[in-house]
């Protein structure tokens, strides 16, 4: 019994989940209070969620993981941005902001994919190029893009966008606190996880249409999909697309949870993690389910939260963001080596 | 005092995942000894030969119960390095050479020769540079000896099917301390005059000294070729017999556990007048097997065999036919003219395929045996799809109950050995996989029908059943079919007509009944210059 738990789980979720577990049974003694540990785990759980969403279709299609997820992210920022430089607020203010963004992932995606398809076999180095490159291009670009809203530009200049620039007038926490609710501090964002569910629930669907079925074929044996007479290149750019369209809207839904657009370096810093969370989920370089994502996030972002309080507490001084980098790298890395079991 | 056998199985067994593959297998070699290892399809032959040469599925899996000893020391091997190192070599069931390799690279695989020079004294032999003459020299002896003729700087992914074969084969040979051989199935690719050039070389390595494990399901080779044959049934040694005193029935006998039915009810299909398949100039860029020139008209309703020898462009012909190779020239279904180039065209009109490559375009090994099935059906005919309830048929999705139910049908009427639709097809014994494939392709329910080596690696009572199966969809549905065959026998046995390729052309077309001879002719001019009357033959019978 216990035995084939664990051989399904795969032994990696086992030893983190029992971790997670021992540091939130050890953070009562150490003074950290677990009702706000525990809100604060799923709250990082639903800011993310959709962003490792995101990595599913290009796995499935043999694409690998999408080290070039910041493009999807600069699409949402540029649909996040745009929908505050019109002025609209509140939940058709994010509406505007996901309605932008994905015709512009779509765009950028389909470019993104023509160039993967043009270096099949290499796909997750030149993605990492892709990431890097389109945010130092677009470095550039939010010098330069003509917003005007007193709010997103500098100040000084009266051009050029801000660093981060504050939704809290706009769309701030307008999914988190639908329905949410409290119990003394803990807090639960029930929108944030309705609307995960929701992307949950198109990609499950999205994998079980004749599409998502010929995506997965593609990934598994391109040769076997061509001759049932599949399009392999447009089932790869299909993935693509669709992985950047679900970065962009990824991004803004943590952002509306976060308060803040960060800009320039911000999207940078963004893939890593979310490749980490779906692999410590069990997926690996050619194989990703909902499960692994789900599991994953939690595990990953339940740690994020946990070590840094717990330590801190114990040491009595802050070193929480020393601790976050150490632990997040950390598990970035035991993720990574972690050799893809093939489970039945 | 007598000798101490080679090597000798000792109440080995093997489950995977809770099912019994191999019960309590005994059995002894002795030096210089050719034993033959006959089994139904899934029977436990290759899981048996991967225990021996310690292959890591097996340790994955949990293991093995037994022991084996080899001169008189029980081994365990962790890895196949340890197998070799003791002296065993293994030609698996699927090629494992590496493509953008020539010919001595992949039989010298790391035995190449060396140039010796300082840095070896400093570092190590890595750093020495490769002695490409003697390497050629070397791989060339190695090729002389199985008695065929391939060129050394051949690139293995341009060579046809049979030659990577031989090309395997060498390799095993030119390992100096080989002791023990052990051939998964070598001959599952070769046409009959190759598989004996094949069986000559085996039995002159044998008489060296060499042992030998041979796992055929040509029980005629393995007849002639051993000295002893093991026959398993369920993962059970059921038999151990001389070769000699046993007869083919026999051993098809104790391998199924009933009579071998091998005669086949007379001919009942209508062969129309109207053309189905028209060929003209069909040209294929297929590597290894080249089509240079090939016309031939296939009747509605009609089975149409083409045969021929390796490399010489049988395979090719489907293959361009499906567009999955490149090609060129005018093909056309039942009067309308058939795009190449795009496998997309060809399903669409109704044509489906068998591969003769079955784990590179056969299978999707890693999935599920239902998605092999039922795959093709869902992208080019939207069956297995429905939608979802409440919004109608705005969005359709996958079907798996529908799925699983046409596999259930498929896994009685081949009876597919495996767990159940949900088993993985790599997991899957080589004929159970070949099953699949053929499933696919009646699950397509097609007009015509492109098969290429049916009964690839298919046992004896399988393989009736399975051509017994082409035949009655053939005569149910009025399928007219193409099959692709290296066994002429096989051929003369199912179709209604024969085609022989040689060099890329028809070299002639005959009723399947007239007598081997006449192929054999059409055959040998396909080696030789090109035979003029069969030239004429051709251009008559079409
Ligand atoms: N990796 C695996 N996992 C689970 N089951 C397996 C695996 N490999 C083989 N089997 C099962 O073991 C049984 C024996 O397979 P094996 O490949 O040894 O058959 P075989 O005698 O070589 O048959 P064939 O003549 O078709 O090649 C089959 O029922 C097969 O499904
Ligand atoms: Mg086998």
């Amino acid at each position: 019994m216990l035995k084939k738990f664990i051989a399904t789980a795969g032994w990696p979720r086992v030893i983190i989940g029992l971790f997670l577990f021992a540091l939130f049974v050890a953070a009562p003694f150490v003074g950290v209070r677990i009702s706000t540990s525990l809100s604060d785990t799923l709250v990082r759980f639903g800011m993310n969620g959709v962003m490792v969403l995101a990595l599913i279709p290009m796995v499935q299609a043999g694409c690998g993981l999408n080290f070039g997820l910041p493009l999807g992210i600069i699409a949402g920022l540029l649909g996040a941005t745009t929908s505050i430089e019109l002025g609209v607020r509140g939940a058709l203010g994010f509406a505007v902001a996901v309605g932008l963004s994905v015709p512009i992932a779509a765009v950028l995606g389909y470019g993104y994919g023509q160039l993967l398809n043009r270096v099949k076999g290499d796909e997750m180095m030149i993605a990492t190029y892709v990431g890097f490159s389109s945010v130092a291009f677009m470095c550039m670009a939010w010098l330069l893009l003509p917003y005007k809203n007193p709010t997103m530009v500098w100040g000084y200049q009266g051009s050029g966008l801000r660093t981060t620039i504050s939704v809290n007038e706009y769309w701030f926490h307008i999914l988190s606190d639908f329905f949410s609710f409290k119990i003394g501090t803990f807090y639960f964002p029930t929108g944030m996880f309705l609307f995960f569910g929701f992307m949950s629930l198109l990609m499950w669907l999205f994998m079980k249409t004749k599409t998502g079925t010929a995506m997965t074929a593609v990934g598994s044996n391109p040769e076997f999909a061509r001759a049932s007479g599949v399009n392999v290149d447009r089932m790869r750019i299909v993935s693509v697309v669709l992985s950047t369209i679900f970065g962009a809207i990824g991004i803004l839904v943590y952002q509306q949870s976060f308060g803040f657009i960060q800009l320039y370096m911000g999207p940078f810093y963004m893939a890593l993690p979310a490749v980490a969370a779906i692999l410590l989920g069990g997926a690996s370089v050619n194989r990703a389910t909902i499960f692994n994502v789900a599991v994953g996030t939690f595990l990953f972002q339940g740690i994020l939260t946990m070590t840094p309080s717990v330590i801190n507490s114990v040491l009595k001084t802050d070193m929480s963001e020393v601790i976050r980098i150490i632990v997040s790298n950390g598990m970035i890395l035991y993720a990574l080596t972690r050799k893809a079991q093939v489970k039945r | 005092m007598p000798e101490v056998p080679l090597l000798k199985l000792e109440n080995v067994g093997k489950e995977y995942f809770g099912n019994r593959v191999l019960a309590k297998v005994d059995f002894s070699l002795n030096r210089g000894e050719i034993l033959g290892l006959v089994g139904e399809n899934g029977a436990g032959k290759s899981t048996l030969m991967n225990i021996l040469f310690g292959m890591p599925v097996i340790s994955g899996t949990g293991g093995y119960e037994g022991n084996i000893v080899l001169d008189g020391r029980v081994v365990r091997f962790n890895s196949p390095f340890d197998a070799l190192e003791a002296g065993i070599g293994m030609v698996h069931q699927e090629f494992s050479l590496i493509p953008g390799f020539s010919a001595a690279e992949n039989i010298l695989l790391n035995r190449e020769a060396l140039n010796g020079s300082i840095l070896e004294l400093v570092f190590s032999e890595r750093l020495n540079t490769l002695d490409r003459p003697a390497m050629r020299r070397r791989a060339a002896r190695a090729i002389q000896t199985l008695g065929v003729d391939i060129g050394v700087d051949t690139i293995a992914s341009e060579m046809p099917v049979g030659y990577k074969q031989f090309i395997e084969i060498a390799r095993e040979i030119d390992r100096t301390r080989t002791r023990l051989l052990v051939l998964d199935e070598p001959t599952a690719v070769l046409t009959e005059t190759e598989a004996r050039i094949l069986l000559d070389a085996l039995r002159k390595l044998a008489d060296g000294g060499i042992s030998i494990i041979f796992i055929s399901h040509r029980l005629q080779e393995v007849k002639s070729l051993c000295d002893k044959i093991v026959v398993l049934r369920d993962g059970n040694v059921i038999r151990e017999e001389s070769a000699r005193s046993a007869s083919i029935r026999d051993i098809a006998a104790w391998m199924v556990g009933r009579q071998v039915d091998d005669s086949r009810p007379p001919r009942t299909g209508k062969v129309s007048d109207e053309v189905a398949l028209s060929v003209r100039n069909l040209w294929v860029d297929m590597p290894g097997e080249t089509v240079r020139d090939a016309t031939f008209d296939v009747h509605r309703g009609e089975i149409f065999g083409i045969g021929g020898l390796a490399g010489q462009g049988k395979l090719g012909i489907p293959n361009g036919i499906m567009g999955l190779s490149p090609s060129g020239g005018e093909v056309a279904l039942f009067g309308k003219k058939i795009e190449l180039d795009t496998p997309r065209k060809a399903l669409d009109s109704g044509m489906a395929f068998v591969s003769e490559d079955r784990r590179g375009v056969g299978l999707l090994l890693s999935e599920r045996i239902d998605w092999n099935i039922a795959f093709t059906g869902m992208q080019v005919q939207n069956r297995f799809l429905r939608g979802i309830p409440g919004l109608g048929n705005l969005v359709r999705i996958r079907d798996d109950a529908a799925i699983a139910e046409e596999t259930e049908r498929y896994i009685r009427a081949l009876e597919i050995r495996c767990t159940g639709p949900g088993q993985r097809a790599v997991e899957l014994s080589g004929g159970n996989q070949q099953k699949i494939c053929l499933a696919k392709a009646f699950s397509m329910r097609p007009e015509l029908l492109l098969i290429c080596e049916p009964t690839r690696g298919i046992d004896v009572g399988a393989r009736e059943l399975v051509l017994n199966t082409l035949r009655r969809y053939n005569e149910e549905y009025g399928t007219t079919i193409l099959i692709t065959s290296s066994e002429l026998e096989e051929l003369r046995s199912v179709c209604d007509r024969v085609a022989i390729v040689g060099e890329g052309k028809i070299a002639g077309i005959l009723p399947a009944t007239s007598p081997a001879e006449r192929f054999g002719l059409l055959m040998m001019g396909a080696v030789g210059d090109g035979d003029e009357a069969a030239q004429r033959e051709a251009a008559g019978n079409a």
